[in-house]
């Protein structure tokens, strides 16, 4: 839950009295185009912005894998275990690792370096490290926006399965992307930025990109974004 | 391959302008005397540079501690930085080959003030690369740790620093390159042993060949710690993609 969120970089307001909430246990999907201040909003969420402090019950995925190219792949899947220090903590968190490192399917690759991934395989072990790190709200930002169509189709599905059971909030401008993940999907527009009414696509996730009601939320939900003037 | 050519024709070219032109041996000795003399005060040789290259590799190894340490403090602490950076800067503008007499004058003609003055001219390079590195961390790094719950002293250790090294890696390459330099200006100054001990000597008697081959030992011992750090470097950065030929 967001409530009177404001935002402003020097002159630039990105948002103001904004009010937002997230159903527990779901994913919600905010779908905007460029520029309309999404990052902003989740680098609010999980207290990267200045004069805020992280959570401790947010795992945090960016666009980018984030993948610390000197330490091998098992390493980095418990990078957050690593870096608070706790030994005990990271002897129980190593199975777990393992665990999810199998379910996306690198479990052959545990000691490579990532530089030897491909990007599809990178963005899996980053994937495998934001749910080692086991938080109740996991925060996305485009983390399927570099890949290819099918790459991407194919982690969507896995993440879906994977992030079942927790509140997710996944950024993103692909509305595709939002229809098939979003237990509900709210579109982002103006500035400073205004959330759009609740779109409950209905039905489980990952959804059937290819199903005709579909089609039609997702034309619909381009003709909305291409509606509104950056 | 073509090295070897090209410098085999410059040899072969100087050789011929001191026969041709019949300079005098004091002044400019052909390659061959040279490789004579060599070859003759082998012994001699072997031991002033057994010494310079101490020389030049504790103070290479002072200086990259130095230079380090002072990088990681002054990324680490912003009170340390407020106060030490300008000294340091300021420090830059003193012409190091103007405090080498000082240097002989408190450490003596030994080894010690040799090292002091290869440590220092090494010390800023190493110094500015890895605070460079370190001030440039990934910032989406630094938000996944922070996300994670690390302290500054885990941000540090753990993430900027590793990501700092290929930095440090060049740093230390430019260390290697001066380093004889400075090993070399304290000798040239007040020393008791060296290659470049060896070379004023010589020159004052007029064994020009000598002073020669002192200096040819001086390039290939410079060549030999640039591609030693060089080796050391490449492994400590194995994620770094090795570029150049």
């Amino acid at each position: 839950m967001v409530r009177g969120a404001r935002i402003a970089f020097g002159e630039r307001v990105v948002a103001d009295d904004l009010t937002l909430g997230f159903a527990a246990g779901r994913t919600t999907c905010l779908l905007g185009r460029s520029g309309v201040g999404k990052t902003s909003l989740l680098r609010l969420l999980a207290g990267l912005l200045p004069g805020t402090q992280p959570s401790r019950d947010v795992a945090y995925m960016a666009q980018s894998d984030l993948l610390l190219p000197w330490l091998p792949v098992i390493d980095n899947v418990l990078l957050g275990y690593r870096l608070r220090g706790d030994a005990a903590a990271l002897r129980t968190a190593r199975p777990r690792a393992l665990d999810l490192l199998g379910q996306v399917g690198l479990g052959s690759r545990l000691t490579d370096l990532p530089q030897t991934l491909s990007g599809g395989m990178r963005q899996r072990a980053a994937l495998a490290r934001t749910l080692c790190e086991d938080r109740a709200i996991v925060l996305m930002d485009e983390p399927f926006a570099h890949l290819d169509a099918v790459t991407r189709l194919e982690l969507q599905d896995l993440a879906a399965r994977l992030l079942a059971g927790r509140t997710v909030v996944l950024v993103t401008h692909d509305p595709l992307e939002a229809l098939r993940l979003g237990h509900q999907v709210r579109v982002l527009s103006g500035q400073p930025v205004r959330a759009g009414p609740p779109i409950e696509p209905g039905g489980p996730v990952p959804r059937d990109p290819a199903a005709p009601e579909m089609l039609a939320l997702q034309a619909g939900l381009l003709a909305e974004l291409r509606a509104h003037a950056r | 391959m073509r090295p070897l050519i090209t410098t085999a024709g410059l040899l072969l070219g100087w050789e011929l302008l001191v026969r041709l032109t019949g300079l005098p041996v004091y002044m400019l000795p052909p390659p061959s005397t040279v490789a004579v003399v060599m070859i003759e005060r082998f012994g001699l040789l072997l031991t002033q540079a057994m010494w310079t290259a101490s020389e030049m590799v504790l103070g290479l190894l002072l200086g990259l501690l130095l230079g380090a340490s002072l990088a990681i403090g002054l990324a680490a602490s912003a009170a340390w930085r407020r106060w030490a950076l300008p000294v340091v800067i300021v420090s830059q503008a003193i012409p190091v080959i103007a405090i080498a007499p000082l240097l002989v004058v408190w450490l003596g003609y030994g080894m010690a003030s040799k090292v002091a003055m290869a440590a220092l001219v090494i010390f800023f390079p190493v110094a500015s690369t890895l605070y460079d590195g370190l001030r440039r961390t990934d910032p989406g790094w630094v938000d996944l740790a922070r996300t994670m719950g690390a302290s500054p002293r885990a941000l540090l250790l753990q993430i900027r620093l590793p990501a700092a090294l290929p930095a440090f890696a060049s740093g230390a390459r430019i260390a290697a390159a001066v380093a004889p330099i400075g090993a070399v200006i304290g000798e040239w100054v007040g020393a008791s042993a060296g290659l470049g001990y060896l070379m004023t000597q010589s020159l004052a008697r007029g064994q020009t060949p000598l002073a020669f081959a002192a200096l040819v030992l001086l390039c290939l011992l410079g060549l030999a710690l640039y591609y030693a750090t060089d080796w050391v470097g490449r492994r400590l950065v194995p994620w770094q993609p090795s570029q150049g030929d």
